[in-house]
């Protein structure tokens, strides 16, 4: 049978998912809500961003959340000249791993140089483009389009070069 | 657990505790040979299974292997859109997208001639008036309307034959 | 320990989409060739157990339904993971090994082609902090490749290298999806795709499904002139959390080629499933291979990536090769997850 004659036909696939944070997780996303970035502290001690509620050595529980600079250093990147629906940006950005300023590991994100495939380094600083507060009575329908800070990794838009604005 | 300590800036903050995280994916499906070849019988108001040539079972929908031994189906076996409902359910429960009047009918059907029910719905007839062995017959949605899908059959509904005793279709269960 | 080992191996002709095909239709001629080179019909089958993620077809329960392509009547013992089929090697491995089979049958397949692979992939990130930014899985390994660039681990003139000689390796492949004589200084000028990798240091999209048949020792002669023997196999995992991670090298696979053995003789070859060519010279590093070793003569998973079937791949390329005589003691690798993060050895040895 030819390629022709095989029948097709779109399937999309929804997940349509809230997830529990539980309180680790959840202080992650609590302190992206009010404008700010936390991270664990390890066994031994180093400060770990994104939390996690284990050890990646020892297995114990970890407990205290510490609070860490929006602004920090890329350790590596990529460049996407063609970004994926849902990405966090429709035009050309680069994709970082970024240990912010007291943090011991890093954390991805997406950092916007206004298109240049050549403005980022590695050891660059870039810091949080936050995006805006939910004005306090505000009661904006949820449509879809993301507006306001709710407790989401897209509260950070994304990164930028420091300096450049 | 134990108990987490939190920052000073977050001490007294209403905590988040869950995230919205939707996500869709997008696929192209293929029926593949078997099943395109049926549904584009289907198209033309037959209904064609595909017959395992070492156990002779005939399947339909064919999806162009014989699941007990293995082996491609081959053949076009031509069936009546005919059959004996071999079990079926009675749906209470109203969900998401249901387009049909609850209660109603979903049952398996064999079409006269296979060796596999098909699933399909049960209409013109009191849900609690039908029973496993009922002769049933297809009722399809008019000419313009058919196409390369099962949807072409609106629903099955009894055809006024007397039940099939269960001796002809009890291997079917 | 009872020897176990490769005695048949089937591959598809792996291609971009192969969507005249569903999946049973894709996989049925692959379980007949292979059982009619071992000489062996369904009946004998102790065990069943295979590889391959719903996530790729967009519908759950798809690998029960190509189940059916085995015939599984009467009633069959079978097992299934969400994973490449050397891990579905693994279990069969292991339930041979407690010696509730002697023969056992393991089958891997995904088509790619219905979705976007590099979004679908996506989906088995870290939900809380990942999804929702849909990194895929290209921007993933660029990420290692520019962090590997950076601490002069490889260079960009390997990486090409990796790709060129995998290529030309492909051309002797009749299942291999893209092969051709190409040189890496051309290689080296191609545009970025998703910098720093270029088009050809990735491996292709593909459709494709492979089948492998492991018996156990005097069964395994009876059913081969020359079994592929499993001398060791292991596999072992890193944190998810790629900052966790020290992405330039591969410390599961060093483990996992450790506790395999893989130096307890001379490797003479080396399957390595590497869908990005700087993951290849990770992986090699990571189990000490030299220069005397021929890494991937079947042109590796940059000829063809049938996801969920590429590792399986690996290992049916490496018995093979044990098996025709043109090679004594192989290493096969299948890797799992972003960046390397899950790695499996086998060791395969002739008799």
């Amino acid at each position: 049978m030819g390629e022709a004659e095989v029948l097709t036909a779109p399937l999309v696939i929804e997940y349509p998912f809230s997830r529990t944070t539980g309180p680790v997780i959840g202080a992650f996303f609590t302190a992206l809500r009010e404008g700010f970035i936390v991270g664990i502290k390890g066994a031994d001690g180093r400060v770990i961003v994104p939390p996690v509620e284990y050890d990646p050595e020892t297995s114990e529980e970890l407990t205290e959340i510490v609070e860490v600079g929006s602004a920090g250093v890329v350790t590596t990147w990529a460049w996407v000249s063609e970004p994926l629906a849902d990405q966090p940006l429709d035009r050309p950005f680069a994709w970082a791993l970024i240990k912010l300023d007291g943090a011991d590991t890093a954390f991805l994100h997406a950092v916007d140089t206004g298109g240049d495939a050549t403005a980022l380094t590695t050891g660059a600083r870039v810091t949080a483009r936050w995006r805006a507060a939910r004005p306090d009575g505000d009661t904006t329908e949820d449509d879809g389009v993301r507006r306001f800070r709710e407790g989401h990794i897209l509260d950070i838009e994304c990164f930028e070069i420091e300096g450049e604005s | 657990m134990a108990e987490i300590t939190l920052p000073p800036r977050l001490e007294g903050v209403e905590p988040v505790r869950s995230i919205r995280v939707p996500a869709s994916i997008h696929y192209r499906y293929t029926a593949g040979e078997a099943s395109s070849k049926f549904l584009r019988e289907v198209a033309k108001k037959r209904l064609v299974g595909q017959q395992c040539p070492l156990c002779k079972k005939v399947y339909v929908p064919p999806r162009g292997c014989c699941p007990t031994d293995g082996v491609p189906t081959v053949g076009e076996v031509e069936l009546k859109d005919t059959g004996t409902i071999t079990s079926f359910c009675i749906v209470n429960v109203p969900f998401m997208q249901n387009l049909m009047e609850i209660p109603y009918v979903g049952a398996l059907i064999l079409l006269d001639g296979s060796d596999l029910p098909i699933m399909h719905l049960i209409q013109e007839i009191p849900a609690d008036q039908v029973v496993p062995g009922m002769r049933v017959e297809a009722v399809w949605v008019p000419d313009d309307e058919i196409g390369p899908t099962l949807e072409s059959i609106k629903y099955f509904r009894p055809n006024g034959e007397p039940d099939a005793p269960l001796e002809t279709y009890k291997e079917h269960v | 320990m009872r020897d176990i080992a490769i005695v048949s191996f089937a591959q598809s002709h792996h291609a971009r989409a192969i969507s005249t095909h569903n999946e049973v239709e894709m996989l049925m001629p692959l379980l007949g060739e292979a059982m009619g080179a071992a000489g062996i019909t369904k009946d004998r089958v102790d065990f069943v157990c295979s590889g391959s993620s719903d996530y790729l077809a967009g519908q759950p329960f798809s690998f029960v339904m190509t189940l059916d392509a085995f015939g599984p009547w009467p009633p069959i013992s079978e097992s299934h993971v969400d994973m490449d089929g050397a891990w579905a090697v693994y279990e069969a491995w292991v339930k041979m090994q407690s010696g509730h089979a002697d023969i056992a049958l393991v089958y891997a397949y995904g088509k790619s082609s219905p979705g976007d692979i590099r979004r679908v992939l996506s989906r088995q990130l870290d939900p809380y902090y990942l999804q929702p930014l849909w990194p895929d899985s290209v921007a993933l390994a660029a990420l290692q490749a520019r962090a590997g660039l950076d601490a002069g681990t490889f260079t960009a003139e390997q990486m090409a290298e990796v790709a060129a000689r995998s290529r030309r390796a492909a051309v002797d492949n009749p299942f291999a999806q893209l092969a051709g004589d190409v040189e890496a200084a051309t290689l080296l000028d191609a545009p970025d795709f998703l910098a720093p990798l270029k088009m050809h240091d990735c491996a292709p999209v593909s459709d494709g499904a492979a089948v492998l048949i492991l018996a156990a020792e005097d069964i395994a002669r009876e059913l081969s002139d020359r079994p592929a023997w499993i001398r060791g196999i292991d596999h072992r995992i890193e944190p998810h959390a790629l900052g966790l991670r020290d992405l330039t090298t591969s410390a599961s696979t060093r483990l996992a080629g450790e506790k395999a053995g893989v130096h307890h003789g001379e490797v003479d070859l080396a399957e390595l499933h590497a869908p990005f060519t700087h993951q290849e010279l990770i992986l090699s590093e990571a189990l000490g291979l030299g220069d005397g070793v021929s890494i991937n003569p079947s042109g590796g998973a940059l000829g063809a990536n049938p996801v969920m079937a590429a590792g399986l791949v690996r290992m049916g390329e490496a018995a093979t090769r044990i098996s025709r005589g043109d090679a004594n003691r192989a290493v096969a690798h299948a890797t799992s997850g972003p960046c390397l993060q899950q790695n499996l050895v086998c060791v395969l040895e002739g008799e």
